[in-house]
């Protein structure tokens, strides 16, 4: 395959829209998907995609816009965990088990009952790149700007409660506005993305490039660099990848990044050995 | 019921003061009508058996747990350090040394990287703790002497009035927790505030120049002299106990019913 045959979908506008797309929800996912997996929290980007899609049904079922609509509804889902969590004995994955799948399961309900609001419920679920619009391209770029906006400014305090809340708190440190903030980005991401990788798709690009990258570092800002360029490089790739061998695109960013994954494996139990023999021999 | 009793109060001689304070988890009182007073310059260890409420005590004097009853009064902007117990620590979270440390300073608005100046106080901080050298270390890479520096280093970097320390020297060696011992009495001749909380008797508190005996309830406070005694001591850790004296320090033995000074027998080659 030569130059002009792999560039040559880059006429189509759609194809350019769907790369933009991909690499920038590829990196807003590997950014934040650091904090969700070093929370333990790798279930709820899960949870929160198939919630999500209950919330985006709702919304198309009483008239209102359906982004502010779902988008509230993620927000709240994840505060109806951390309620429950704090007021029941009860552990935050069946708490996730219970509200995410509910709420999934209303959407299934609606949509069946009454029909998908907006596009396919297929296009939901297994995201569909290749229908990106111009609006979307604006609102990934618009959510990212906005987790990076988040991220920097409260960055250390954001840091502090992801490591060791107790003593956060202890210390001053305003952490139950920095979970809800954080949530709230997190919903944004899930749904700025869920058109893209759908939401079957969405919990491996928040999970993968973070574990990746956990693997490779054991810096936490080296780690949210190296998430954040794993998941661009997976979207990028993937996205071309996927047009030229016809796969799903959002199948197909999963794969590249689980092909990172198995490469940071390997490479980072031979630096361990290496590591290992180097201080063996001192 | 939940009071709402955690106060800010306008400068006074007391940091922290604990007036009849009683904190219940599911209605199970841990800690009942504790009266603490926590002046600046004090160096006090509470001690107690497992289970006793020191944890608790520590998160109602730092405001981080609902009181049942009773109040806490906290110096209008004291600045506390906590530093956990190691055992709490997440040990594969993906920090460094000075990351570790930086990320204290989580007050306004602060970089994410860490600025040249910053790195210099952070260097001072970890070359006067004896870590100089290892800010770029992972903190899993680090003996157990040296985690529990560095969590005090953290607690230091945020020019904490007082520094809060659960069981700091749970798991250390004898020479490592005379060490760590030696830089909280540094610290605290500096001007800085130390409460700690320990279970050992013989390593720790009988050099602190301030000990609460807790157990649900303060059941004595002072200098060792006056609270290491038996009749405090058996109803601390509610069992008999002997004191000896040695070299001028008070020496806890545990006389455990009369039995458990005794060696556990073997019958060998029965």
């Amino acid at each position: 395959m030569n130059w002009s045959e792999l560039t040559a979908p880059y006429a189509f506008e759609f194809f350019r829209n769907g790369v933009y797309v991909a690499t920038m929800a590829g990196a807003l996912c590997g950014l934040v998907g650091c904090y969700v997996v070093l929370r333990n929290m790798s279930y709820i980007g899960h949870g929160l995609s198939h919630a999500i899609f209950g919330g985006y049904a709702v919304a198309g079922l009483i008239g209102v816009n359906l982004f502010l609509g779902a988008g509230i509804w993620g927000v709240v889902t994840a505060l109806a965990i951390g309620g429950i969590v704090r007021r029941r004995p009860i552990g935050s994955d069946a708490a996730i088990g219970v509200v995410t799948t509910a709420s999934f399961a209303l959407g299934i309900a609606l949509v069946e009952r009454y029909g998908s609001p907006g596009r396919s419920a297929d296009a939901l679920l297994f995201g569909n790149i290749l229908g990106v619009r111009s609006s979307d391209v604006w609102l990934v770029a618009g959510v990212s700007l906005a987790a990076v906006a988040f991220i920097v400014l409260a960055y250390r305090p954001l840091l502090f409660t992801t490591f060791d809340s107790e003593v956060a708190e202890a210390t001053g440190v305003p952490t139950t506005l920095i979970d809800t903030a954080l949530m709230i980005v997190l919903s944004a991401t899930v749904l700025a993305t869920m058109n893209v990788m759908g939401v079957t798709l969405i919990a491996a690009t928040l999970v993968v490039p973070a574990v990746v990258a956990r693997m490779l570092t054991d810096s936490f800002g080296k780690m949210l660099g190296v998430a954040t360029v794993v998941g661009a490089v997976s979207g990028f790739i993937g996205m071309n990848v996927s047009y030229h061998l016809d796969l799903p695109s959002g199948s197909t960013i999963v794969l590249v990044g689980t092909a990172f994954f198995l490469v940071a494996f390997v490479a980072s139990d031979t630096f361990r050995r290496r590591g290992a023999s180097v201080t063996h021999a001192h | 019921m939940t009071s709402d009793v955690t106060t800010l109060i306008s400068p006074v001689e007391a940091l922290i003061a604990a007036e009849r304070v009683t904190v219940a988890y599911e209605n199970d009182p841990v800690i009942v009508d504790v009266d603490l007073t926590i002046e600046p310059g004090d160096m006090i260890g509470i001690v107690g058996p497992s289970g006793s409420g020191k944890s608790t005590l520590f998160r109602a004097l730092l405001g981080s747990v609902p009181l049942h009853s009773g109040s806490v009064s906290r110096r209008a902007g004291l600045t506390v350090g906590l530093v956990p117990q190691v055992e709490r620590i997440d040990w594969n979270f993906p920090v460094t040394v000075a990351e570790c440390v930086a990320m204290a300073r989580a007050g306004g608005w602060r970089t994410p990287w860490i600025r040249r100046g910053e790195r210099r106080e952070i260097d001072a901080v970890l070359e006067r703790l004896g870590l100089d050298g290892l800010a770029g270390r992972h903190i899993r890479n680090l003996s157990g002497g040296q985690q529990q520096r560095v969590f005090l280093a953290r607690a230091m970097f945020t020019g904490a009035e007082a520094i809060f320390l659960d069981e700091p020297t749970s798991g250390l060696d004898v020479t490592t927790r005379h060490e760590v011992l030696h830089l909280l009495d540094d610290l605290n001749r500096d001007g800085v505030t130390i409460v700690l909380s320990t279970h050992d008797l013989n390593g720790i508190a009988t050099h602190l120049p301030t000990i609460v005996c807790l157990n649900r309830s303060v059941i004595g406070a002072g200098t060792p002299a006056d609270v290491l005694t038996p009749d405090v001591l058996e109803r601390t850790y509610g069992s008999p106990m002997e004191i000896l004296e040695h070299g001028g320090m008070r020496v806890v033995v545990d006389s455990g019913h009369g039995s458990s000074l005794l060696p556990l027998r073997r019958d060998v080659g029965a």
